[in-house]
């Protein structure tokens, strides 16, 4: 096999989108889900089921969406249910494996920031909200976290915790007695982790080809630990990368703009 | 009787200063040319209700008619963050505003609870957030056959919901379809509604026996405005203007360029 040339971003899709398999119920974010969601569809995965919460059910966009709601999803889906039927029958009735999320910032236990920098009355960087976050970290059987590794968003304190991974202290989740399991991988530009089986904290379990444990430890805002045998992230193979790329060429035409970021 | 109006009327006619206004539509149908004449009318004092205010409620924060916003996403889908959003916010310009945060569970949930008429929504949400801890209105209750912990909001009931549709006979009866969002929630929640359309026909051809359609008499006014979801889209009929979306983050920075880009929509006559 080959190892072409790729870049961080590419690898992060890449890891993200192995982890979904043909028998997942999806539940889709705008971004880098969407493209990690379409590039397994589009490779290892073709049976994945892709919801947005728009309302789209078993969409098949050929071009990434720029928004949730974008006409390629409905042209290309099952079909189209109503956004309150999307967060009451299908992703509150646990018909959805797994969820993407991400966020401004992160903590070791997968609790995640998408409202405030600063304090929430005065606060330095007003963010999005929430949006369908609060409930997708409870209502799917899993979450898979994908996000780019720096300071910034590894902190050790949320500035506030908009979704709830694991719990502050890493057992909250349990004690309030939520059935589904909450984050289970954290996918970035180094890395990826997994939570420890008792204390909940993620620990790095694969590094990027040609990425340092020291690299890693620079880009995190805590003393994040490594799993015992920590492997390398298999390279993304020649397929894989040209189909991303191909991915990204259409959206950016049908778009105008540069897509898959 | 015949609810056709124009645009111009059917705002004076009910939307007033101080209410609960929700306008709605998920990325697509959004309402902007009526989002537009309440601009261009001033009127002021605004409770905004919608789930992901992007850059019409941008806008409309900017022009300085809203007085509180209820939300769950605010951002411009795409690109990055709603400027003057952020400044109001951050820095109370044009004025300070109120907000109250929700997630969309909660939003999609309140928007159904005022449809059917109940005093709150009643949902599996909210659990280990802090959204709990900033917003009075998000508070917990026990079923009382399980003894499970359930989150509850009030339900929404804007005082006016405006929605843009495709379709409208000429009774006024409209046709929605596509993504439609909380479209048919917010108009049954709301004492007051309207709708813009792309066209009024003589008769709704080629649909399916389940296509969502709002009676006539659930609505105040439907006015036809062509366009009327620009640079959102409509489909079958034209596609979102990614462009504008992209040249908004530049417009929106500073009050300046906001503030001449607005006056342009304040100066301009009524679309339809």
């Amino acid at each position: 096999m080959t190892s072409p040339a790729y870049s961080a971003s590419e690898m992060m899709t890449v890891a993200a989108a192995r982890a979904l398999g043909n028998d997942d119920i999806c539940f889709v974010g705008i971004g880098l889900p969407s493209a990690a969601c379409n590039l397994a569809r589009l490779t290892h995965a073709p049976r994945l089921t892709l919801v947005y919460e728009s309302g789209t059910i078993e969409t098949k966009p050929t071009v990434l969406p720029l928004s949730i709601g974008d006409g390629e999803l409905c042209e290309t889906a099952l079909t189209t249910v109503s956004v309150p039927e999307m967060f009451q029958y299908w992703l509150q009735g646990g018909r959805i494996s797994v969820g993407f999320l991400g966020g401004a910032q992160v903590d070791r236990f997968g609790n995640l920031n998408s409202t405030v920098i600063g304090s929430y009355d005065k606060p330095k960087v007003r963010l999005p909200g929430s949006g369908g976050a609060t409930e997708i970290a409870t209502g799917c059987q899993r979450i898979y976290i994908v996000m780019r590794h720096n300071p910034r968003a590894f902190v050790p304190k949320l500035d506030f915790m908009t979704t709830l991974g694991h719990g502050p202290t890493g057992v909250e989740r349990r004690e309030l007695g939520v059935k589904t399991e909450g984050p289970v991988l954290i996918v970035t530009d180094l890395c990826t982790l997994t939570p420890h089986t008792d204390t909940r904290e993620f620990e790095v379990v694969s590094l990027h080809p040609g990425i340092t444990q020291e690299q890693v430890r620079s880009a995190t805002g805590w003393d994040v630990r490594f799993c015992d045998t920590v492997v390398e992230t298999q390279a993304p193979t020649t397929n894989e990368l040209e189909t991303l790329r191909d991915l990204n060429a259409r959206t950016a035409r049908a778009h105008g703009t540069v897509g898959g970021e | 009787m015949s609810k056709v109006s124009t645009l111009r009327d059917a705002i004076a006619n009910l939307v007033r200063p101080g209410d609960r206004v929700a306008l709605e539509g998920f990325t697509h149908l959004i309402p902007f040319a009526a989002g537009h004449e309440i601009i261009r009318q001033r009127i002021r004092d605004l409770t905004l209700v919608r789930m992901t205010p992007d850059l019409l409620y941008d806008q409309m924060i900017g022009a300085g008619c809203a007085r509180k916003l209820i939300f769950s996403w605010g951002g411009n889908p795409g690109v990055g963050s709603l400027h003057r959003l952020r400044d109001a916010v951050e820095r109370g310009w044009p004025h300070p505003i109120e907000i109250e945060e929700h997630s969309h569970s909660a939003m999609a949930h309140a928007y159904a609870a005022g449809a059917a008429g109940m005093p709150c929504a009643i949902f599996r949400g909210y659990r280990g957030s802090d959204l709990v801890r900033v917003n009075p209105n998000i508070k917990f209750i026990q079923c009382p056959f399980t003894g499970e912990e359930l989150a509850s909001v009030p339900a929404l009931r804007p005082d006016v919901s405006i929605i843009h549709a495709q379709k409208a006979d000429r009774s006024g009866n409209v046709l929605i379809e596509g993504i439609i969002g909380v479209q048919k929630e917010a108009v049954l929640a709301a004492t007051r509604a309207m709708a813009t359309v792309e066209e009024i026909v003589d008769r709704f051809e080629g649909i399916g026996t389940n296509a969502t359609i709002l009676p006539s008499w659930t609505l105040d006014a439907v006015v036809d405005v062509p366009g009327g979801a620009r640079p959102s889209y409509a489909h079958g009929y034209y596609a979102r203007d990614n462009a504008f979306y992209v040249a908004w983050d530049a417009i929106s920075r500073d009050r300046d360029s906001f503030t001449r880009w607005i006056d342009g929509v304040r100066n301009s006559g009524e679309r339809s």
